[in-house]
């Protein structure tokens, strides 16, 4: 009963077919590959890592990595400023990323969620190295040695080396800047060093690896920077020194027992700017210290994310799910608008004969040949107070000199010049599923007794629903994000939320924020879609 | 052919023109008088003006010149959802979005009848097409033959007093075709429903209808009973068209009240009945049926004139036998004997006499 169909040659029939087909299917993917690769680098790629911005998070943590670290065991509800040792991870912390230059980016960053930061993180940038300052000092004068990068660079190379620390440190460097950290560094920390003075040392690594890497300079004779001595006053304190032999011993032993400055980080911080003796920063920071968040899509939705939890924006701020509200609800006018005026004249494409119909279609794909600008800016012409509508008004006597009609840089201008540029795109598919609707059918409803009205409601129109269905979704989608027309004949009143992505991409760089935006965009599109295709089916959707 | 308007007379076309362009007219002068419950069934070549005619009955198109009278009265200014006219599309025309029965309801609806009596009527007229069972389907679902009947249901089941078809069956296989010729013309009997019915299939119109109207250049030809029509054609246009024919070319030597002599253009001799020839000397074209051809001398008048002929080709074709001649230079000449037990099947080749009564060969016009 089971047996199976073999083919000619002995194989089993559903193999030899297989086979056969995936010789056409090999081919029909070839054809298609250079558009597919195409689209897959030019469109998907891009698209799925900008919306991947949407969600990601990764600059605090590259940032501040040590500092997220100690903050983590802050509570903030306790109103506490956090202890000494976060205020020192954040000085060395600060300190490599105010030379990579990213401590201003960090400030951009949690301004969306805070406002200040930004000033804040630039200003404390610019201040670090007074603190360095004070310990570089008597650090020199007690030995002209700890001026000489080589010193340094003696006491702290070697080996057998702590390669745990150097790989550390290459990836931290290489997570600040996005640069690649690669390469040989002309350095190795050594172990015991590094054991006995861990944060000069990781200090001192970090600057090794940034200074071969980034700038592409020799460590060894390089000037390491003054956040060095300020780590090494750190570790003397702590430090004991009797049993090291290594390298620069008497150096360390002689700056141990000198009565070097201490360093205090929190009064360094609070000196620089007193919003430090504050929670509101390292609060911040604490909230949005994880690697993904969802604090851009509250944002694109009026809301924000607080060490709370989730609150609305204040009042003032809140114009985003507005602007939805907007996109969505002028969307709909101008597809219903383009219903309206794309019905008739696609009904009478459908019953004029071949020529007369072709001459007409001619006229429909128009604007199509000129350019996108070039329409959108005619209508600013037409429109304008003193354009070419207004003074036709005047003329003939309708409006008054006195009181011409607002008609652009608000709501009615977007949607009278959407129309006008979005009609084809309802037409064409309406068009083309007219055509198929057979003249008899009108003809047998009247026989049938129906009035002209009754035949085209009852029997015509409902055939012609999925033209209207295709025109909809069509010029719906297209309208939903649509730019370059409310952005020029919008004015404030008339802007769509792809107005508003492409102010934070281009004004604000706020990428985030425009990626969240999108990502709703686009998921309030697929959203309509399986509405649509519940409600009505895609599959009536004919579009030629 | 002008018929007269008589009181019994339901549908009635008086002089009607219909130009589509101003310059060429589409139907010329169509004068037709039908009596109440009458099969009548306009046949012709396309682009004879038969659709046009049904058309403007139907009141998609308006005549041109002329008046239109339904029941008496002129239907020129009335709108078609106003004439009550049943009407058949030969694309079926159902509407494909609605279901079968929805179909059917469609004319009760916009007549505003009620939904209790229109179930009643849409399932009588189901009924009447064997297609109860059909109610809830839609249009794509069903066989052409079956959307067939539904259209046929729809056009009737609002009980208009005049149906037009517009080649019904023309999409149909030819055995379906058949069956729903016959049952076409039952429910137009039984219903005694005034029918015009427009074909290019002659069977169609033979088998049908009670009259039909040959059409060809926006003319009638001919209007008559399908046996009149076929037997008594009276031009050579209805009788080419009209089942298959002999024809020989030639020219009236003798007329002798309705018997007339042909010298063909060989210069044998024929004997004929003069239909629309009227004096000696005349071109003619003589018309004689391929069943109607004797070959058995002693079934001829005595004093008949016959006619020498070679076969050229013999066809078997079950029932009967097809038997191809050269007559008078004629290669085409046919002849059709039934097959009998005793009947001769001629071998090509072989010389034979032909003849016929001289009523069955009609003398026509060139």
């Amino acid at each position: 009963m089971a047996e199976t169909m073999l083919a000619a040659d002995g194989t089993p029939l559903k193999r030899s077919l297989a086979r056969a087909l995936r010789r056409q299917k090999l081919r029909a993917l070839a054809l298609i590959a250079p558009l597919l690769i195409f689209v897959l680098i030019t469109f998907i790629v891009p698209i799925a890592s900008m919306l991947f911005r949407s969600v990601e998070n990764e600059i605090v943590q590259n940032t501040l990595p040590y500092t997220v670290q100690e903050l983590a065991s802050w509570d903030a509800a306790t109103g506490e400023v956090p202890d000494e040792p976060v205020f020192e991870a954040m000085y060395f912390d600060m300190f490599i990323a105010a030379e990579a230059k990213r401590h201003t980016r960090l400030g951009t960053r949690l301004n969306y969620e805070q406002t200040g930061l930004s000033s804040l993180f630039r200003q404390s940038g610019r201040k670090l190295d007074d603190l360095g300052k004070d310990i570089q000092k008597p650090l020199e004068k007690l030995n002209s040695d700890w001026k000489d990068g080589e010193t340094w660079y003696a006491i702290f190379n070697g080996a057998p080396a702590d390669t745990a620390l150097l790989a550390t440190q290459r990836a931290r460097v290489a997570a600040l800047t996005d640069n690649p950290t690669e390469g040989d560094v002309n350095f190795a920390p050594r172990a015991d060093i590094a054991q006995l003075l861990p944060k000069t040392a990781r200090a001192y690594t970090a600057w090794a690896v940034f200074e071969a890497t980034q700038d592409g300079r020799d460590p060894a004779t390089r000037d390491p920077w003054e956040a060095l001595p300020v780590a090494l006053a750190t570790d003397l304190q702590t430090a004991d020194l009797s049993a090291y032999s290594g390298p620069g011993a008497d150096l360390l032993r002689a700056a141990q027992s000198a009565d070097l400055p201490t360093p205090d980080f929190t009064a360094a911080f609070t000196d620089m700017d007193e919003d430090w003796a504050t929670i509101i920063p390292w609060q911040t920071i604490q909230t949005h210290s994880s690697t993904y968040t969802g604090g851009y899509f509250l944002n694109a939705v009026d809301a924000q994310k607080t060490p709370e939890g989730i609150a609305w924006q204040p009042d003032d701020k809140q114009i985003l799910l507005k602007l939805f509200g907007r996109t969505i609800w002028m969307s709909l006018l101008i597809t219903f608008s383009c219903i309206a005026l794309g019905y008739p004249v696609a009904w009478l494409l459908a019953n004029l004969p071949m020529r007369k119909a072709n001459m007409l279609l001619i006229l429909v794909l128009l604007p199509f040949w000129t350019s996108l600008l070039v329409r959108t800016s005619a209508w600013k012409v037409m429109l304008q107070q003193q354009g070419v509508i207004n003074d036709v008004l005047v003329w003939i006597g309708l409006v008054d000199d006195a009181n011409r009609l607002i008609m652009i840089n608000n709501q009615f201008g977007t949607i009278v010049a959407m129309t006008h540029i979005l009609l084809p795109f309802m037409i064409l598919p309406m068009y083309s599923v007219m055509q198929t609707i057979q003249p008899s059918y009108l003809r047998a409803a009247k026989s049938l007794g129906a009035t002209n009205w009754t035949a085209f409601w009852r029997v015509y129109f409902p055939q012609s629903v999925p033209g209207i269905g295709a025109g909809s979704i069509l010029v719906f989608i297209l309208a939903i994000g649509y730019y370059i027309t409310p952005e020029i004949v919008g004015g404030t009143k008339g802007v769509f939320i792809s107005n508003r992505i492409a102010y934070h991409i281009s004004s604000s760089l706020n990428w985030g924020l425009a990626a969240a935006l999108g990502s709703i965009l686009l998921a309030a599109v697929l959203v309509l879609y399986w509405a649509y295709d519940k409600i009505v089916g895609i599959d009536n959707v004919k579009l030629g | 052919m002008a018929d007269t308007a008589t009181d019994q007379a339901f549908v009635e076309f008086e002089r009607v023109q219909k130009s589509y362009d101003g310059e060429i007219l589409v139907v010329k002068d169509l004068n037709l008088s039908m009596p109440k419950g009458e099969f009548l069934t306009m046949l012709g070549p396309s682009g004879s003006g038969k659709t046009t005619c049904l058309m403007m009955l139907a009141g998609f198109e308006t005549a041109t010149h002329g008046d239109i009278r339904l029941g008496g009265t002129s239907i020129n200014n009335i709108p078609p959802h106003k004439r009550g006219i049943g009407m058949v599309f030969q694309n079926y025309a159902l509407f494909p979005h609605m279901t079968v029965a929805e179909n059917l309801s469609f004319p009760l609806e916009v007549r505003k009848i009620g939904k209790s009596e229109r179930e009643e009527k849409i399932m009588r007229a189901l009924g009447m097409v064997q297609m109860q069972d059909f109610a809830g389907r839609r249009p794509a679902q069903l066989s052409g033959g079956q959307q067939q009947r539904i259209a046929l249901a729809r056009a009737l089941v609002f009980e208009p007093e005049l149906v037009l078809m517009d080649e019904p069956l023309g999409a149909l296989d030819k055995q379906l075709r058949e069956t729903l010729q016959f049952e076409i013309t039952r429910l137009a009997h039984d219903l005694g429903i005034t029918t015009v019915y427009v074909t290019h299939d002659q069977t169609e119109a033979l088998t049908m209808s009670d009259r039909v109207a040959v059409f060809d250049d926006g003319r009638i030809q001919q209007l008559a009973p399908p046996d009149q029509l076929y037997e008594e054609p009276q031009n050579s246009f209805v009788a080419q068209f009209i089942g298959e024919n002999n024809t020989l070319l030639g020219v009236i030597e003798k007329i002798k009240g309705d018997t007339c002599e042909v010298r063909l253009d060989d210069g044998s001799i024929i004997d004929a009945k003069p239909i629309n020839v009227t004096e000696v000397g005349q071109r003619t074209r003589v018309s004689i049926r391929p069943e109607r051809v004797e070959m058995d001398k002693s079934r001829l008048n005595p004093d008949a004139h016959t006619l020498k002929a070679e076969v050229l080709e013999f066809i078997y074709m079950g029932d009967i036998f097809r038997t191809r001649l050269r007559v008078a230079g004629n290669d085409d000449f046919v002849i059709k004997t039934r097959n009998a037990p005793d009947q001769v099947r001629l071998t090509p080749g072989t010389q034979i006499d032909i003849g016929w009564m001289p009523n069955d060969c009609r003398a026509l016009d060139a």
